[in-house]
This record gives structure tokens, sequence and C-alpha cells, in this order.
């Protein structure tokens, strides 16, 4: 067996300082295997989103490890944390972030630009991820055109385009309405059947149900940790639609 | 990532806020064309005080009578040492001090002495035509060498003339006009205060200096308009031409020890003359219109300034606001040299398109006259104001840039 894609060890994070200090994650262990699906449960302020800003280097742990592939990013300098956020881990914001006043194909190929892709190549890719999500008739659209699920859509197109060992996705349905969280589900059960490693922050058992393992925060500590499919194989939702 | 994609996103963000942005540039254009323009505006008026002054000759000495309290409205900017005393004998310039000043022996340093005689109001009129003369001088031939004036039709007056007081005249074009129209006037006869007085050449324009016209001037020899007009009494001024630009303070030197001696000048009383130095007045209004110039710039310089604050504010406040944006960037990968180069760019292309139109704007203006002063560009100006609005932004959006450019993502993503 290969070495896992993430490997969290004693992971500590602390907001705060004297008596305002806060400890959001107290230890937390964790390893997610190459083409895993996890859903992160717990309840509001029991630490999830800041698991997963640790998780997609967008912040540093007060102490701890944790390494992507082996590479302990503790060790990376800015440019090469910088890099990694860029090839290998898409984030998918609850709130979207996408930049205003950028077209939907801009904001997508902006990731590319970043990594150095040529003009052309970052056209067709944009365009490939763009479809993936359902959104070719709205290439030229900016965020304040689009509806929140179209929105979260050009974002989960966005954090793919750069083909990410790891997606990340921060209650990337908690402002969406019934339909299009289906919308946002089937493309992450399409992309974890293709191999893709996700790792998914969700409130809803509905959302849950889709992963292949569903990990529980407390208070900034894992709870339960439960697998509810085999890593290889397809997410649960796709394996029971092709019995 | 490169350059051109670094362009194009600061273009894109200088776009997002078009207002904004014509603003800020607005600021940068007047400062930059402020500098310019005043700067040429006072090296223009130096420089054309200077040729003004030039035109006299640069080696000549005026000698004037000076009387004691300086009242008549005499007093000028060389009547220094008017002390309000009594004076036992206070002796006009007489043409024996001129004579005088002309010994080779006294005063080698000293060219030509062109003793003077001024009618003040003289009306000249030929046929119906009439005109008060602004200047009638009477002098000698020396004269038109030692004030830099040239005949441009006809001829000068000669030594004969004088010794002979023929009555002759050398006209200003102004008074040639005003007297003949489109005629040439060579050859014929004026008639001045009831004495006729025949015209034997013209001189050159020399074009008027602010209020007094260089041009409305007659020129005829020393007796014959003592003669008919002025009386044999005393001399206007005498003007003394050194041999070279050099000598003048020789010559000035010569001309005071000979002039104190015939006018019994002794150690601390007061001359009853004084001694107009073109070379030393020039000095002084070089270095008058030098502080009027660098006073100017000063004034103008301020305005770039608060144009560079503008440009500071503007990259401060762009960046708070898209502080988010930046946390975005970074999270999906952008690296720290991409933002700061974003907003450097923003920033300097900002200063530059602000600059350069700036320039060209003084350019189109230095075109025009200024207040009846043509200005002249100088380019260490152009240079300058174009450096200091450029250095500004990019030292001043640098800050802010470099300081969004360090956050981490999440504590930019935060930032409200
Ligand atoms: N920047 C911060 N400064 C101080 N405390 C913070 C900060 N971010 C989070 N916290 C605290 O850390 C704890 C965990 O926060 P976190 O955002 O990880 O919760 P969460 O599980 O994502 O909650 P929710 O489900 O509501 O999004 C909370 O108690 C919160 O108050
Ligand atoms: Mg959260």
């Amino acid at each position: 067996m290969s070495a896992p894609v993430l490997r969290v060890r004693e992971l500590v994070k602390e907001y705060g300082e004297g008596d305002a200090r806060v400890r959001a994650l107290r230890g937390v262990d964790l390893d997610v295997d190459q083409g895993d699906y996890v859903a992160v449960m717990g309840a509001s302020g029991s630490g999830k989103s800041t698991l997963m800003n640790i998780l997609g280097c967008l912040d540093v742990p007060t102490s701890g490890s944790y390494q992507i592939d082996g590479a302990d990013v503790g060790l990376l300098d800015e440019h090469q944390l910088a890099l990694l956020r860029n090839r290998r881990v898409g984030f998918v914001f609850q709130s979207f972030n996408l930049i205003p006043r950028m077209s939907a194909l801009a904001n997508v190929e902006l990731p590319l630009v970043y990594g150095g892709v040529g003009q052309a190549e970052r056209r067709s890719r944009a365009l490939a991820a763009l479809e993936q999500v359902g959104l070719s008739d709205r290439l030229h659209h900016e965020p304040n055109q689009l509806s929140g699920g179209q929105q979260q859509r050009v974002a989960v197109a966005r954090a793919l385009v750069t083909a990410p060992a790891l997606l990340l996705a921060d209650e990337p349905t908690g402002n969406l309405d019934t339909a299009s969280t289906r919308d946002v589900l089937d493309i992450l059960d399409r992309l974890s059947a293709a191999g893709r490693t996700i790792v998914v922050i969700t409130h809803e058992d509905d959302v849950a149900a889709h992963a292949k393992r569903v990990i529980r925060l407390v208070d900034g500590a894992i709870v339960e940790d439960r697998r509810q499919a085999p890593v290889d194989g397809p997410p649960p939702r796709l394996a029971e639609a092709a019995r | 990532m490169n350059r051109l994609e670094i362009l194009r996103f600061a273009l894109r963000g200088l776009l997002a806020n078009k207002m904004r942005s014509a603003l800020t540039t607005l600021g940068i254009l007047i400062g930059v064309a402020a500098v310019i323009l005043l700067v040429a505006v006072g090296e223009g008026s130096s420089q054309s005080i200077q040729k003004n002054i030039q035109r006299l000759g640069a080696n000549t000495l005026t000698i004037s009578p000076s009387f004691t309290g300086g009242g008549g409205g005499r007093g000028g900017p060389a009547g220094g040492g008017q002390n309000t005393g009594p004076r036992t004998q206070a002796r006009q310039l007489t043409l024996a001090d001129a004579e005088a000043l002309a010994d080779k022996a006294a005063a080698p340093s000293v060219a030509s002495v062109s003793p003077v005689v001024t009618a003040g109001s003289a009306t000249a009129t030929y046929e119906a035509a009439s005109h008060g003369i602004g200047q009638l001088v009477g002098t000698y031939p020396s004269y038109f060498e030692a004030m830099n004036r040239q005949v441009a039709r006809g001829t000068y007056f000669f030594n004969d003339d004088v010794l002979a007081a023929r009555k002759v005249m050398v006209l200003g074009t102004t008074v040639a006009e005003e007297l003949f129209g489109d005629l040439d006037p060579v050859g014929r006869q004026v008639s001045v205060s009831g004495v006729p007085f025949t015209v034997v050449g013209v001189l050159k324009e020399s074009g008027s200096t602010g209020m007094q016209d260089a041009d409305d001037v007659a020129l005829a020899p020393l007796p014959a308009v003592q003669q008919s007009l002025t009386g044999f009494g005393s001399l206007g001024s005498i003007v003394v031409r050194a041999t070279g630009a050099s000598a003048t303070a020789t010559a000035q030197a010569e001309v005071t020890a000979i002039l104190n001696q015939r006018h019994g000048v002794t150690g601390t009383a007061a001359a009853d003359y004084r001694i107009l130095n073109q070379a030393t007045l020039q000095e002084t209004v070089s270095a008058a219109t030098g502080t009027f110039t660098v006073l100017l710039g000063a004034v103008a310089a301020i305005s770039l300034l608060v144009g560079g604050i503008g440009i500071t504010n503007i990259m401060l406040v762009t960046v708070t606001e898209r502080t988010r944006e930046i946390g975005i960037r970074k999270a999906i990968g952008a690296p720290r040299g991409a933002i700061l180069g974003q907003f450097l760019m923003e920033a300097t292309l900002l200063s530059l398109v602000g600059g350069l139109s700036g320039v060209l704007v003084a350019f189109a203006g230095t075109r025009f006259t200024i207040a009846g002063i043509e200005p002249v560009l100088v380019p260490s100006s152009v240079v300058l104001a174009l450096g200091v609005s450029v250095g500004i932004g990019l030292f001043f959006g640098s800050y802010p840039a470099n300081r969004a450019a360090k956050l981490r993502p999440i504590q930019a993503l935060r930032h409200e």
C-alpha cells in the first residue's frame, strides 16, 4: 500500500492569547488514502473549518505535523507552498470566493495562469472543467450574474481545473437548495469514481451518505471514524445506482 | 506567470475602478505638468531679461549725475551712497568730464566715451504726421557701438557731423513708422520742435522690453541737439565702453578715480554721480530670476507631492479593499511575487500614465505665451518630474502591496 495522500499527527490549533484563548483542534490524528471520499461532520464550532484550512495549506497549525504525499508541509517555504496550493490541492469554499468582476471562464482559468500554463491550453482546460460542471452556457457571466448553485459549480470547476490529487470542500452545499445540492454532489460522486481523493465538510447526513468514510469531530477531537464503502470501490450512491 | 499576465491583471484592476484611477492619474498629471510649466516660465522670463540686458552691451558703464537725497524720482538700483547730509558742491556731468575720461593714459581700459543729452518731450513732424519721440538722444557716433544699436537702412552719423553740428538724425523703427508709414525716411526732413533734421538712417528693430519701447528713439549729433533743443548745459549721462567684458571692473575703477578727482570727492563724502555697470546688473538680475525660478519650482513640487500622496492613498485603499481578493488568489496558488507584481504594476501604470500625460500637457502649454513670457522647457525638470512621480508610485505602492502579499491566505480571506 502506498503512503497516504494526507497524514496528520497530533494536530493542535489555538486561536488568541491568554483568557481569550480557544483550542480549536486538540490533537487530531488522521490518514486519508488515495481515492478515499471522506465526509467530516460535527457541531458548529467543533473545528471542522480549522482542520480544513490547515489541510488546504491556507493556515498553519500551532503544533503537530502534516504531510501531503509524504512531504512535510511545515518544512516548505512560501514559494513551495504556493506551488502546492496551485498543483496538488483544489479548495472549494463554503462562500464560493470567486473573484468579482471576472467572468466564470476567467475565474476558472486563474489557477492555470498562476501555474504558468499557456493561453491556448488554459482556455481548453477551463472550458472542459466548466463543461464537467454543466456550465458551458454561462462562460462569460460574472459571479454577480450567477445563482448560488452556479457560483458554487464555478468554484468546483476552478478547484478541478488543475487536476489536483486532492479536492477539499468546506460545506460546498451549505448555501444551496436541494436541486443545486444534488448537482454538486453528483459532480463529487463522479470525481470520486474517477479516483480523485476528496474531503468534504458537511452538516447534513444526506451529504455524508455520499462519502465512503465519515469522521465526526467534537470540540476539536475525532470521536468517530466510520467506513461506509471500501476505498478502492465506487462511492456508495453510485454503487447503489449501478445495482 | 509572465510579465504580460501581470500587466493584464494590473490593467483589469485599474479598469475595475475607472473613476478612481482617472482621478489619481489627473492628480499626478497636474503635478508633473505644473512642475515642468512653471520651471519653463521661470526659465523663459530669466532668459528674456538676460537678453534685454545683453542687448544693451555687456561691457558698458553708464555714468549719471546723482543728487543729495536722491529725490526727483531719479533714485535707481545703483544709486548707493545717497546720504542725506549736506554736500558742499554737487557738480553736474560736463563735456569736459567726458573728455577727461577719454584720456588713454589715465583710463587705459576705456575704449570709447559717449556723452549723452536727452530731450524729454520732443515732437517730430513730417508733413501731416506728428509723433512725440519717446527719447531723443544727442550723442557721439561711438554710442551706437556701446549700446549695440545697428542701422538697418541708410547710415550712422559720423564724427564730421558732430564737429559740424549737422542736423542729421537716425530714427528708431517706431518713430520711422509713425512719421513715414511705408515711405523710406532716408533723405527726408523731419522737424523736431520746429528745427529741421535730415534723416540719414533707420535703426534695426530691437523689440520692446516690457514697459519701455526701445525703438521709440531718435539719435542725433550731440551739438546739434544741444543747439536746438537742450542748450549747452550739463550732460544727461556719459556712456563708457570698456575694452572688453573682463575689463569693466578696471574701467569702473579708472572712471571713479578720474571723476572723484575732478569733482573733488574725497574720503567718505558721497559721490555726486553714480555708475551703472551692465555686468554687475546682469549678475544681480540673473541671481534674482534664478531665485524666482527655484520658487516657482518649489510651489510646483508641492503639487507633485500632493499627487504622490494621492497615489499612496489610492494604493492603500485599493489593497485594503481587495485583501479578500488577494486571499482568494493566494488560496488558488498565486505566488507572492505575482501579487506584489500586480499591485506594483498598477501603481506604476497610474503614475507613469499620469506623468507622461503631464509631460504632454506641459509640452503643449509651453507653445503658448504665458503672461507675456515665452516659456523655455528645461529638460532636467521633465526628467525630474517624471522620475519623482514614478518613484513615488513605486515606493508608496510597494508598501501596502508588500503587506498584503505577506498575509497568510486565511488571514487575507477573513479580512473584512
Ligand atoms: N480566526 C479565529 N480567531 C479566533 N477563534 C477562531 C477563529 N476561527 C475559528 N475560531 C474558533 O475556533 C473554533 C472552531 O471554529 P471552526 O470555524 O473550525 O468551526 P466549524 O466546525 O467550522 O463551525 P461551523 O460548522 O459553524 O462552520 C470556534 O470555537 C471558533 O470560535
Ligand atoms: Mg466552518
